[in-house]
This record gives C-alpha cells, structure tokens and sequence, in this order.
C-alpha cells in the first residue's frame, strides 16, 4: 500500500485503496485473494506480494494502457 | 481503547512530522457494520487526539451519499486520507497491524503532497492520460 498511496499523491488520475481481507470477505472472493498483500490494478493487471517501485510502476502503466484499448 | 499507552506515545511522535492539516473522513453505517464502524471511529478518535494537524468528520454511508460517491466509498467502514486536497487515498476495514504504519505513512504523504518516489516514476505517473485504481488486499497481521 505505501507505494500506491505515494502514487495517489504524485497523479491526480492514481487511487489508492488498502482493503482488509478478512473484513471483506466476498470482495477477497471476487477478486480470488488467497495470499496478501494482493495488488489489482484496474481490475486487469494482478500480483501478490512487494514489488520494488520500477516494477510496481511497470505494472501500473500496463494497466493503464490495457485499459485505454477497450 | 484501540491504542495503547505505549503506541499512542509512538504515534504521537511519528505524528510530530506531519507537516500540513490532514483529515480523515470515516464513513459508517450501523446497520451494515455496527461493531467494526464503532471501532474505525474510535481508532480514528485516538489518532486524532495526538496531533492538532488532523481533523476528523465522521459521515454515513447511508445518509451522505453524494459525499461516498465524490470518494468513491460504496463499503464501510472506511476511512478517506486528504491533505490538502482529495489524492484519492482509501482505506476499508480498520487499519490495524501492518496496515495502521500505511495509514500514518499515507497521513504524512497526503500532509506534505510529495510523495517518496524516484523523478522517473513521478515523470511517468504525471503523463497518464487514463484513470489507474490500485487495490491492495492484506490481512490484519
């Protein structure tokens, strides 16, 4: 979460939001959490666990560019 | 009592950085989450009471709904981190553990507006031209 909300603040087009697991239980489902952290950009592009900044930034204009195609 | 002498007394030392107003609007509904609402406001309370930066408006999801829908909150409870303006930072479910270290990180961050990030990954981030919704599932411990 702390690089995500370090990117909410440098663009005003990235949101940030941190979701408890266990409290969100059919949220987890949907979106198949079985390890945590778990990372859903854009409902597109998905990892588990840390990646460093250039990597996690990586993933986040991948989502953004799939999502610009539809 | 969310919070511990001994964490309050940290926290309120890490809070000593802020270096801008921060407030964080916590949304509730009884009815949907009576328990676990009636804890985030409280965590949110104790936090609060360690720095005059921060400010708290506590909403219903029920009741102020244009309100969750400018902050994009659909699901309590939850809490929204703003600075000096919206950055679009969110937190569902009460931040504790691991969590709680990203909620003050994100106070600090949304305080100041500059995140920690290499010039690369801002460059890059300032040049989107679509909207980019990071969600970060984890669990309490």
């Amino acid at each position: 979460m702390r690089l995500a909300q370090h990117m909410a603040v440098a663009s005003d087009r990235v949101t940030a939001t941190a979701i408890e697991a266990t409290e969100f239980p059919d949220m987890s489902r949907a979106y198949r959490v079985s390890a945590v952290p778990k990372i859903v950009i854009n409902d597109r592009v998905q990892f588990e666990g840390a990646l460093p900044e250039a990597q996690f930034l990586e993933a986040g204009l991948r989502a953004a560019s799939a999502s610009t195609a539809d | 009592m969310m919070l511990s002498d001994r964490d309050r007394d940290a926290v309120r030392k890490e809070l000593e950085k802020l270096s801008g107003p921060v407030k964080l609007i916590v949304f509730s509904q009884e009815l949907a989450a009576a328990d676990l609402c009636r804890q985030n406001e409280q965590l949110v309370n104790e936090v609060a009471e360690l720095s005059d930066k921060i400010t708290v408006e506590v909403l219903n999801l029920a009741i102020d709904r244009e309100r969750a829908e400018g902050y994009g909150i659909d699901q309590v409870p939850a809490i929204v981190v703003e600075g000096a303006r919206n950055y679009g930072i969110r937190f569902l479910g009460i931040p504790s553990g691991y969590e709680f270290s990203n909620l003050l990180d994100s106070m600090m961050v949304a305080s100041s507006g500059e995140p920690a990030l290499s010039e690369a990954t801002k460059a890059s981030l300032s040049s989107l031209e679509t909207d980019v919704e990071i969600k970060v599932f984890s669990t309490p411990t």
